[in-house]
């Protein structure tokens, strides 16, 4: 079990690296979701892996999971849609200002009239 | 002690009433907001007070004992840090009413009071969990705040200021899962003691953690190689949104300052001195980069964005020497390079706003309506942020040059850097000043058409805002003494964790009953 979290932490973040990467802002707020995937799992795996225990006081239980990082985890989830919701908003308004869905900022751009 | 709180609490009640309910009336909306904030430095003021006297005051959120509840903290530093933001806050919700711009989009109040809460709670928890939780508020009140106003121009740099955060607070989330991971716990003062006897088998763990945070702090505070964001999201945004951002570098800068001292103290077992020494490399070449910038540029808001970044890389340098003496420059020289660098975008902003088509380019233009007065304005924001005398820009960076004055070899370099960058600052800023407010007058005023409208003039209540930022900067440069006084006890507090521990972990024991 560990091989397959560390296996889906690790192509998660290498998918996610490449594409914030990219130019376009689509492919760059993908790839941030992407990269909140991957630090959920890998929350998650912060408590140690272990099945079939419960993470809330039980009679009939022998062992706990640890509960600490499900809630960071439900805190980081909700965090990142707002995040997400937000960039999606801003780059979207960006596009329809400038005709262009490019992240970085071309020259002629620069020295253009501001508000 | 139940104000602690009320610096997180005020504005975060605040904030939805003028969303939801003043949202329509912009005067009403003006006084609450400049109301809070009065209200606001004056609880912070008084918290600087209570915390003057030494002691460590620990609030606990609903009354659950430490490690595990959260818990704000109230020492020397978080103190002034709080009343720092809250002096600032209020001198750039002055500017922002008197000069319009809260009206030029939505919300403009309610963002900026989401701001402070999440800056205020940033400096005073205790947890590192709760820290990015507060990391989290202020950056999403300040995506807002960036593109108020919009613009083709304001929307892109937004976006990649949005992006380039959105990742560093992945890996700030990376670095707690490792830290905890490690030791088991997120609170600062529990840290501090589990990593003193961490395991050695855990030791290169918690380093790559370390690492990390300091990588995510490095964002915040702009330094090279993650510094890029800072240039067009300073030029880009609204004056006073920018003169309000002066103090989110600093947010980096006190993250820094506390975990690199309280939970990871200098010269432990699982960091040694590597992050002194990395952040010295940083920060070199931050202040020679915002120098070049400064040189290079063509504008004036991207200008004082690059001063700005020199500035950081200063600050840096003497927050990487790790030393009670270069840390009291440090925190000297944070309240110096905040109000400096907030003074010149307020005043830059009243200049462009005057200067119509030649918005903000370094060109000559025919002169603005108060040439006179904005360009002695700028002239006392140039002095105070390259570093000479009268103000407190000389007394900061002559603390920071002499807590680095024996650092070994590393001296020649620091110093050399620091001076060379101070006085191409300087060039940088002498040219701006005279192309912008000197030359111009080489040139006549066009003549004003019959029913033309009069030249637009500074408002008053905005210049008063820039007036009380000039006192401030004059304040800060009278009570130098004083200052570094408070200062040497709040690194006392910081080189020293253990009051701090014990009074975070005083009801630890009674978990268990």
């Amino acid at each position: 079990m560990e091989l397959i979290v560390a296996g889906a932490v690790g192509v998660l973040t290498a998918a996610g690296v490449y594409l914030v990467l990219r130019l376009r802002s689509f492919p760059v707020i993908l790839g941030l979701t992407l990269l909140s995937y991957a630090v959920n799992v890998f929350l998650f795996s912060s408590g140690r892996l272990a099945t079939a225990l419960p993470p809330v006081l039980s009679k009939y239980a022998t062992d706990y999971s640890d509960p600490l990082p499900q809630a960071l985890v439900l805190t980081a989830i909700v965090i990142a849609f707002g995040m997400t919701a937000v960039l999606v908003m801003l780059s979207l308004g960006a596009f329809l200002e400038s005709d262009d869905d490019r992240v970085d900022i071309p020259g002629e751009d620069r020295m253009e009239e501001r508000p | 002690m139940h104000w602690i709180i009320a610096p997180v609490i005020l504005p975060a009640l605040l904030a939805p009433i003028l969303a939801f309910v003043m949202r329509h009336d912009i005067v009403l909306a003006r006084s609450f907001s400049i109301a809070g904030t009065v209200a606001l430095a004056a609880i912070a003021t008084g918290l600087t007070i209570t915390a003057a006297g030494g002691e460590t005051l620990v609030y606990e959120l609903g009354n659950w004992p430490a490690p595990f509840g959260i818990v704000l903290v109230l020492d020397r530093l978080s103190a002034a840090m709080v009343l720092l933001t809250a002096v600032l806050g209020l001198v750039v919700v002055l500017y922002a009413a008197g000069s319009g711009w809260d009206r030029r989009g939505h919300h403009f109040h309610a963002l900026f009071q989401f701001q402070l809460m999440g800056i205020f709670g940033a400096f005073l928890t205790g947890d590192t969990f709760n820290l990015f939780v507060f990391f989290e508020v202020l950056l999403i009140a300040s995506y807002g705040l960036m593109i108020h106003g919009g613009g083709k121009a304001r929307l892109r740099a937004g976006l990649q200021y949005v992006i380039m955060n959105l990742a560093g607070s992945t890996l700030f989330l990376f670095a707690l899962g490792t830290i905890y991971a490690t030791t088991g716990t997120l609170n600062i003062a529990d840290l501090s003691l589990r990593l003193q006897e961490i395991p050695a088998d855990d030791a290169a763990l918690a380093r790559v953690a370390a690492a990390l945070l300091l990588v995510v702090f490095a964002v915040k505070a702009a330094l090279f190689p993650v510094q890029f964001w800072l240039s067009g999201t300073y030029a880009n945004a609204p004056g006073p949104v920018a003169a309000l951002f002066a103090v989110m570098t600093k947010v980096g800068a006190y993250a820094i300052l506390r975990f690199y001292t309280v939970i990871f103290a200098p010269g432990n077992e699982v960091t040694g001195t590597l992050p002194g020494d990395v952040l010295t490399v940083m920060a070199l070449v931050t202040v020679a980069l915002g120098a070049l910038g400064v040189l290079g540029t063509r504008r004036l808001m991207p200008l004082i964005a690059f001063s700005v970044l020199t500035s950081v890389g200063t600050l840096m340098l003497a927050v990487a020497g790790f030393t009670p003496e270069a840390t009291v420059a440090a925190l000297y020289y944070i309240v110096h390079s905040t109000l400096a660098t907030a003074l010149l975008f307020l005043v830059a902003d009243l200049v462009v706003a005057q200067r119509g088509p030649a918005q903000d380019r370094l060109e000559q233009a025919p002169p603005i309506a108060q040439n006179g007065l904005l360009a002695a304005l700028f002239f006392a924001g140039a002095i105070a942020m390259a570093g000479m005398p009268p103000l407190s820009g000389f007394l900061g960076k002559l603390l920071v040059l002499d807590a680095l004055g024996d650092s070994d070899g590393r001296t020649v370099v620091i110093w050399a850097t620091i001076l060379i960058g101070s006085l191409v600052t300087i060039v940088g800023f002498a040219r701006a000043g005279s192309v912008v407010f000197w030359k111009s007058t080489a040139l006549d005023r066009p003549e004003p058409e019959e029913d033309a409208p009069p030249a637009p003039r500074a408002p008053g209540t905005a210049l008063s805002g820039i007036g009380a930022m000039l006192v401030l900067l004059v304040a800060t440069t009278a009570l130098a003494g004083p200052m570094t006084a408070y200062f040497e006890g709040a690194a006392e507090q910081l080189y020293d964790p253990s009051d701090y521990v014990r009074a975070v972990l005083a009801r630890a024991g009674e978990g268990g009953e």
